[in-house]
């Protein structure tokens, strides 16, 4: 048995890194507890290389008892998540900065960015749920952080309905494990064909329901408007944009390698749910006020457009290099949009960016780049991604999905544009914010992210080129 | 050569937001006018080295993302260059007329800047990947110009309309593209290539879904009836310089996929579906002449005559797609014209929507009824205006009359009724065009309320210096077209001769 721990190196360093912080945190004084976050970034950075070193080295595979693949998927996923965290952790530095629990939040960070990794590459049902609670239960935690009642609030929707989807999935794990003698995906592949199919497919539904609240999808999406307004911003940049990679990831796996051969109809309850997502995200985005609310209606609506993806796993050839191109851009898009919302935290309403195009042309080139992206328009590395999912949707035979999806994509331009718009008037400037400091990491994040998001979209052939390569079984 | 022309104005506009604030306004304006003076120079470079019988020229292919097919190839024939170098003469008409703006004049000269950059870049395009990009990219800019510098509160909305519209338009062309790569072997998104391939040939129901969704997205940006509602309100809301441009150079756009994409890819499904694109033109012709003939505003009675002018276009690239009835030397006639046509509508109606906002500018109302008797006050105005009016109505000696006389030959022989239903819409819009040179120009002088001084000042240099010579260009084209035909003809005859394969 392969128990190389050595393919494990970004997992155990996030996990170290938060036992360390949680530590040293105890005893540091809070004037100093910022080294935890350096502690936090080296860790990220140390994640990056040990996965840049398996790509250069073709150390691609599958450790302990194949529970857990280390392949081009996996691989590009922890790229995407490191990046996307190390994003996130220097967009937190002012909000937590002096904070009495300072330490505690970047051990959260550490612990629930290791579970997201876990899922990129569990390859068995117990190590998808163990990984499942170890992304969820730290979040929970983060999304109450700031102790005020919406906070509290969101906290208490999100544990809810991660703690009923989380039994609903593990019920749906033993299903599986009593219908196809097995947990691991590449024995359930075999055995799942000859299985009773409602059994399979109660078992499926209840595994899917747990992925689908990860990433936030109907109808397990009920806690992101209330988590993303409720929480600091960056732990809502946090919820909407790495659980999305780690569970489109663990599902696509899922799906890939254990059901491939099954004759349950999950393409097309997939592509229902996508639809019904992307459509009814969209239309809840239509006429909120709110930046966050908005954002995380879009997060949803983007969900839609990822699991076209999943839909066609099976049925077309380049779905796994489109889900992880659109996953990496609509990260740091994503990220970029939340990295300014951090940087004007008194700029909560829509109505509050009048004018912010006058005040710091900056960060509204980072919105316009941003949200842009989001929808779709090119140069952005989501375009690509839109490129590369509609043609794998088409290809798969879901001609009706990618045009719900392109229909999508018209609505959403609406309420983007309702957010740049005021951006640019210049009568009725809303007042510069002038109390919470020039707050230059969020800003200097919010610039990264924009410019990442149009390098994606200029040299998304990098990402393709990495996301390509088969699943270990 | 053609990447230099291409993205010469971006890199003058990185180059002006780096800058410091501090320069002086009119210096933004004058280095936007000499970087399109420039370009045009490079433009008329790359004209005189064009050989006008050896096909695609100046070609440049570079791998970009070749995973999903993509790449960055440019090159220009017969179709393509006249329209470049149309793009490079209206910009620098723009930026001579815009040396008297004042409103964030930076931001307003960047934003051309890039919009120059975008629309040679589509023209240049032979992946339709990169054509994509860029046709999205000029909705992005056009917005901008339209909310940030448009009339008040109506242009933002009337700018949130365009983008809408388009949008659909160019997403559901991107759906075409994705249908035309799927079905190439190997997949690819190079029009050469597929050019060559013909993917969809013989795949019936399949090639006409495409056809059709690329249909509806150039029409929508050409625009046609029954897509053209957004043209309206965006170009009466739209700045002058604006307008010219969205006139004058993005409506070409669409008629300009039609000979680039639609046609040569899908050879196949448009001859099959001629007869409804002719209908749809034809309409177009009638349907925009007549709701011109009906308005008060001078500004959007042009902005109707565009559908008018598009409309013949349209007829025309449908008329080359029919075989029956038609020799191909009529068909090779008739693309020849469309080619022209564009070329001349731009020249024309960019000239005619600056001379708008001179008007504007002067009375501060586009309502023609306002006016009366102007040529007393202004009449190197009148004069100027009176003499684009005329080019824009086909009269003999303008490029427009050659256009529509080799669109109505071509068309003739394979669609008499519809060209003869089209004819008509020449001789409505001689009729409004001199109803509302009548009514603003002659009869007893009368001015609007908000010129309290009665006093209307004429031509200013600049804004003489940008429309006249657009006019003189055309009128060159009406007189001695044979440098202007001699490269569309051999580009006509290829086109042709792929539509009937």
């Amino acid at each position: 048995m392969n128990e190389n721990l050595a393919a494990l190196i970004p997992e155990i360093a996030l996990l170290g890194a938060a036992v360390i912080g949680l530590l040293a945190g105890s005893w540091l004084p809070r004037r100093r507890q910022w080294l935890v976050a350096v502690l936090a970034a080296a860790a990220c950075a140390t994640g990056l290389t040990a996965t840049a070193v398996t790509m250069v080295t073709d150390r691609e595979q599958t450790v302990f008892a194949a529970a857990f693949a280390v392949d081009a998927a996996t691989d590009t996923g922890r790229l995407i998540v490191l990046v996307a965290l190390l994003l996130i952790i220097c967009m937190s530095v002012e909000t937590v900065r002096r904070h009495k629990r300072e330490a505690e939040y970047w051990v959260l960070l550490l612990m629930t960015g290791a579970g997201t990794l876990a899922l990129t590459g569990a390859n068995d049902l117990l190590m998808l749920f163990a990984a499942y609670l170890l992304a969820s239960v730290p979040a929970y935690a983060l999304a109450g952080f700031a102790k005020d009642a919406p906070g509290t609030e969101a906290a208490l929707k999100y544990y809810l309905m991660g703690a009923l989807l989380g039994i609903t999935m593990l019920a749906g794990t033993a299903l599986l494990y009593g219908a196809g003698h097995a947990t691991h995906y590449s024995e359930l592949a075999k055995t799942l064909p000859s299985a009773p199919y409602g059994l399979v497919a109660v078992g499926l539904v209840g595994v899917l329901a747990g992925l689908l609240f990860k990433i936030g999808a109907v109808p397990a999406h009920f806690w992101v408007p209330d988590v993303t307004d409720g929480a600091p911003a960056p732990v809502a940049a946090y919820v909407t944009t790495l659980p999305k990679v780690g569970g489109l990831i663990a599902g696509y796996r899922l799906l890939q390698q254990a059901l491939a051969d099954s004759d349950v109809n999950w393409p097309l309850l997939l592509a229902i749910l996508a639809a019904v997502t992307m459509t009814l995200g969209n239309l809840a985005a239509f006429f909120q006020t709110s930046v966050k609310r908005l954002l995380a209606y879009s997060t949803i609506s983007q969900v839609g457009y990822l699991l076209m993806a999943l839909a066609v796993t099976t049925r077309s050839g380049t779905v796994q290099r489109s889900l992880l191109l659109y996953l990496a851009a609509y990260a740091v898009t994503n990220l970029g949009a939340f990295a300014v919302v951090a940087t004007l935290p008194r700029a909560r309403a829509l109505t509050d960016y009048r004018g912010l195009a006058r005040r710091r042309p900056d960060l509204a080139a980072v919105l316009v780049v941003c949200l842009l992206g989001l929808v779709g328009t090119p140069p952005t590395g989501v375009f690509l991604g839109k490129l590369e999912i509609f043609s794998a949707t088409i290809d798969g035979g879901y001609t009706w999905l990618a045009a719900l999806a392109v229909a999508n994509t018209v609505a959403s331009l609406f309420y983007y544009l309702r957010w740049l718009g005021p951006l640019f008037l210049t009568t009725g400037t809303a007042p510069t914010d002038t109390q919470t400091g020039p707050r230059r990491w969020s800003a200097a994040t919010a610039h990264l992210a924009g410019t990442l998001s149009l390098t994606l979209g200029i040299a998304g052939q990098a990402v393709l080129t990495i996301a390509e390569g088969p699943l270990l079984p | 050569m053609l990447t230099v022309v291409t993205f010469l104005p971006l890199l003058v506009c990185a180059v002006l937001l780096l800058l410091p604030r501090t320069l002086p306004e009119r210096a933004y304006v004058w280095v936007w006018i000499t970087t399109a003076a420039v370009d045009l120079a490079l433009v008329v470079g790359v004209w005189t080295g064009y050989d006008t019988d050896g096909g695609m020229q100046y070609e440049q292919r570079v791998r970009w993302i070749p995973s999903a097919g993509v790449g960055y190839h440019v090159g220009v024939d017969g179709l393509s260059l006249p329209l470049v170098a149309l793009t490079c003469l209206l910009f620098l008409a723009v930026a001579v007329h815009s040396l008297r703006e004042t409103r964030r004049v930076r931001s307003y000269v960047c934003l051309f800047l890039f919009l120059q950059t975008v629309s040679i870049g589509l023209f240049v395009a032979l992946d339709l990947i990169l054509f994509f990009v860029f046709f999205d990219l000029s909705i992005v800019g056009m917005f901008f110009v339209i909310a940030g510098w448009g009339h008040g509160e109506r242009a933002r909305a009337a700018a949130l309309k365009f983008f809408l519209y388009t949008f659909v338009g160019s997403l559901a062309l991107l759906l075409g593209f994705i249908g035309l790569y799927l079905a190439a072997d190997p997949h690819t998104f190079d029009i050469v290539d597929l050019t060559r391939a013909n993917p969809l040939a013989g795949r019936g129901l399949y090639a006409g879904l495409v056809l059709l969704a690329i249909g509806v997205g150039l029409a929508v940006k050409t625009p046609t009836v029954p897509f053209h509602t957004w043209l309206p309100p965006a170009h009466t809301d739209a700045p002058a310089t604006g307008s010219a441009i969205l006139a004058g150079v993005l409506l070409k756009m669409g008629t300009y996929g039609f000979v680039r994409i639609a046609m040569p890819l899908l050879p196949g499904s448009w001859r099959h579906y001629a007869l409804v694109i002719v209908i749809v033109g034809a309409v177009s012709v009638v349907y925009g002449a007549l709701v011109a003939l009906a308005q008060t505003d001078f500004k959007r009675m042009i902005a109707y005559t565009s559908v008018n002018h598009m409309g013949y276009v349209v007829l025309a690239v449908g008329a080359a797609g029919t075989l029956a009835g038609s020799d191909a030397q009529a068909r090779t006639l008739a693309v020849t014209g469309a080619v022209t046509q564009m070329v001349s509508h731009g020249l024309i109606t960019a000239a005619l929507f600056l001379l708008a906002g001179v008007l504007y500018d002067r009375g501060r109302t586009y309502t023609m009824d306002s006016y009366s008797g102007l040529a007393a006050h202004a009449p190197r105005f009148a004069a100027v205006t009176a003499v684009a009016a005329f080019a824009s109505l086909g009269i003999p000696g303008f490029s427009g009359f050659i256009a529509e006389f080799q669109i109505f030959t071509g068309s003739l022989a394979s669609h008499a009724i519809a060209t003869a239903i089209a004819v008509t819409g020449i001789l409505i819009t001689a009729a409004l065009f001199l109803t509302a040179l009548r009514r603003m120009f002659l009869g007893t002088p009368r001015l609007p309320e908000t010129i309290p001084t009665g006093i209307v000042r004429d031509l200013r240099k600049a804004e003489a210096l940008s429309t006249v010579p657009l006019l003189a260009v055309a009128l060159v084209i009406g007189i001695a077209p044979r440098w202007l035909l001699d490269v569309i003809e051999p580009a006509s005859r290829t086109l042709t001769g792929l539509v009937a394969r």
